[in-house]
């Protein structure tokens, strides 16, 4: 398996906010086998703080994708891509601005989610790639899933959004305000020009615990840590392990990019541009729809939001409500149960397809 | 006349056989799917089903049938009017808050409606009740007063008294013991009664 990222470099992208970025840098890797008539391709769409290091050793996603997996790389072609606005390997406010010669910083234009979309478009298209068999991912992954299949029909014949929503809800753009603010008060930050000095840890790092303290639950924290103490250190388990979990982020995550990246999610509202019954009105596209019954982040009813439009067309959905105390996290660790469901689901997409096409030559 | 089962099940080789083939069909309370599966496997049929139970929903969607888990109840109010050719529900209306209000639904949904009910006028149910003169209890009732999924019984009859309230179509009707078809006094024969209708 390729554990080293691709990169591809595109001309132009031009962006929801007018600005035309130029040139854009792609980092991307693939798993398993694009076949002859390149039906069995899969685009992963990694969630807010991944990257395109979806599968083999190290992977946020290795427990789904892989040989015999959920997304199987003996049958599919998989491919994951860093997002636009991300800070491993994609174009980002770290990356350098070819005006200056110096890193973007908050000089770097505002992103959106169907940017980053467009984005991939532009990676399907170089590799050489038609129609995608599916697209698929958790949380902002999902939104970046919902996207494809409003803005490519044409080129999604299945939709796997997990755990996630239509539109970010006031809780959930709450959250990410309090990790912006957390940066930002860290005088490191310095406006974001701080990629030549310190850059601001304990900002990210604090902002980093909100947001995982956001994605366990009640019983899975209770369970994990209860009442632990961590010996010799006077210190709650759960205290270490919000710090850990918050230095181990700052040595791979840039500031600024949390900065863009939440702010595209907030500003993430397919309502904005019609009902979710109009936006999906056209669309052939097959849908697998999940979410977790204690991930109170991305609740369920976010995802009968979407569910219910698509049922209201008669669209082909199916909807499950797994149940999980991992809160948010279940799209990540719980994984016996979502990979039957992936792997029944893209079979028989797969085989549907095939058939499909048998009838129409 | 014999039938032949499809999972075990009677009335899904029933409903096998009145389903038409390269249709489209909504199985409410659909369990693990197996029968859309067998309709789309054999006849070709563009199936989606509604069930409640989350363990039930994965195996079906697993086994590549798309399901939607909710109650059937409220998800019969979010299908567009005359989404499928038909509606079925098999061996649940007996389940259901209201009925009536399922029945109707099912017909502005789709073109026919199926249904597959146990036969509370049945001769054993009967002969349960008038001998123990406690709540029947039969192979087809297996459960006690207390502990019954079913709220609403129906006999043979009543539904075809409410088919003509109604003013619905029955367009097949089937009865079944056992896995033999039944085709006198259905009322008092059949253990299981398949109706195909749609509205007039």
């Amino acid at each position: 398996m390729i554990t080293q990222a691709s990169i591809v470099t595109f001309d132009s992208l031009e962006l929801d906010c007018g600005v035309i970025l130029s040139p854009v840098d792609v980092a991307y890797e693939t798993y398993g086998q694009l076949n002859a008539d390149k039906s069995n391709a899969i685009l992963i769409e990694h969630a807010f703080s991944g990257d395109a290091h979806a599968a083999g050793e190290g992977g946020w996603w290795s427990n789904m994708i892989g040989p015999g997996k959920g997304f199987d790389t003996d049958r599919y072609f998989v491919i994951c891509s860093n997002v636009l606005g991300g800070c491993r390997g994609t174009t980002g406010p770290g990356s350098v601005s070819p005006a200056t010669g110096c890193p973007w910083a908050m000089s770097f234009p505002p992103v959106t989610v169907a940017d980053m979309v467009r984005l991939q478009k532009k990676l399907i298209d170089y590799l050489g790639i038609e129609r995608l068999l599916a697209v698929a991912g958790g949380s902002m992954g999902g939104m970046q899933a919902l996207e494809w299949a409003v803005t490519y029909p044409e080129s999604v014949l299945a939709a796997l959004p997990v755990a996630t929503t239509a539109r970010h809800s006031a809780q959930q753009i709450a959250f990410n305000e309090v990790g912006r603010q957390a940066i930002m008060a860290d005088p490191d930050w310095n406006e974001g020009n701080y990629y030549d000095q310190r850059p601001p840890g304990r900002g990210l790092s604090v902002a980093r615990m909100v947001g995982h303290i956001t994605y366990m639950s009640d019983e899975s924290m209770r369970q994990k840590f209860g009442r632990r103490v961590r010996a010799g250190q006077n210190k709650f388990e759960v205290e270490s392990y919000l710090q850990y979990r918050g230095s181990q982020f700052v040595e791979r995550f840039d500031a600024n990019s949390y900065i863009y990246i939440t702010r595209a999610m907030d500003s993430y509202d397919l309502t904005q541009r019609g009902s979710l019954t109009k936006l999906f009105e056209n669309i052939a596209t097959r849908f697998l729809v999940l979410s977790f019954t204690s991930d109170w982040l991305y609740p369920a009813y976010q995802s009968l939001e979407i569910v219910s439009a698509l049922r209201r067309l008669n669209c082909d959905v199916a909807y499950c409500n797994l149940s999980s105390q991992y809160g948010h996290d279940a799209f990540l660790v719980e994984v016996n149960e979502q990979a039957e469901l992936v792997r029944g689901f893209l079979a028989s997409t797969f085989k549907e397809r095939a058939a499909g096409e048998e009838r129409a030559s | 006349m014999g039938v032949r089962d499809i999972y075990g099940r009677s009335d899904y080789a029933i409903i096998g056989e009145l389903v038409e083939p390269r249709t489209r069909a909504l199985d409410l309370g659909c369990g693990t799917g197996e029968l859309l599966a067998w309709l789309k496997e054999n006849k070709k049929v563009d199936g989606r089903g509604v069930e409640m139970v989350s363990a039930d929903v994965q195996k079906a969607i697993a086994r590549g049938v798309s399901v939607y888990q909710g109650d059937l109840e409220s998800a019969l109010e979010d299908y567009p009017d005359q989404a499928f050719d038909y509606v079925i529900l098999s061996q649940t209306l007996q389940q259901t808050q209201h009925p009536l209000q399922v029945l109707r639904s099912m017909l502005r949904i789709g073109k026919h409606a199926i249904v597959a009910f146990p036969n509370f006028a049945h001769w054993r149910v009967r002969l349960s009740h008038l001998s123990s003169g406690r709540s029947p209890r039969t192979d087809l009732f297996p459960y006690d007063w207390h502990d019954s999924p079913n709220i609403h019984f129906l006999t043979v009859l009543d539904f075809e008294h409410l088919a003509i309230k109604e003013d619905w179509k029955i367009e097949r009707r089937v009865f079944l013991t056992g896995r033999r078809r039944v085709t006198t006094f259905p009322n008092l024969m059949a253990e299981v009664a398949v109706f195909l209708f749609s509205a007039n």
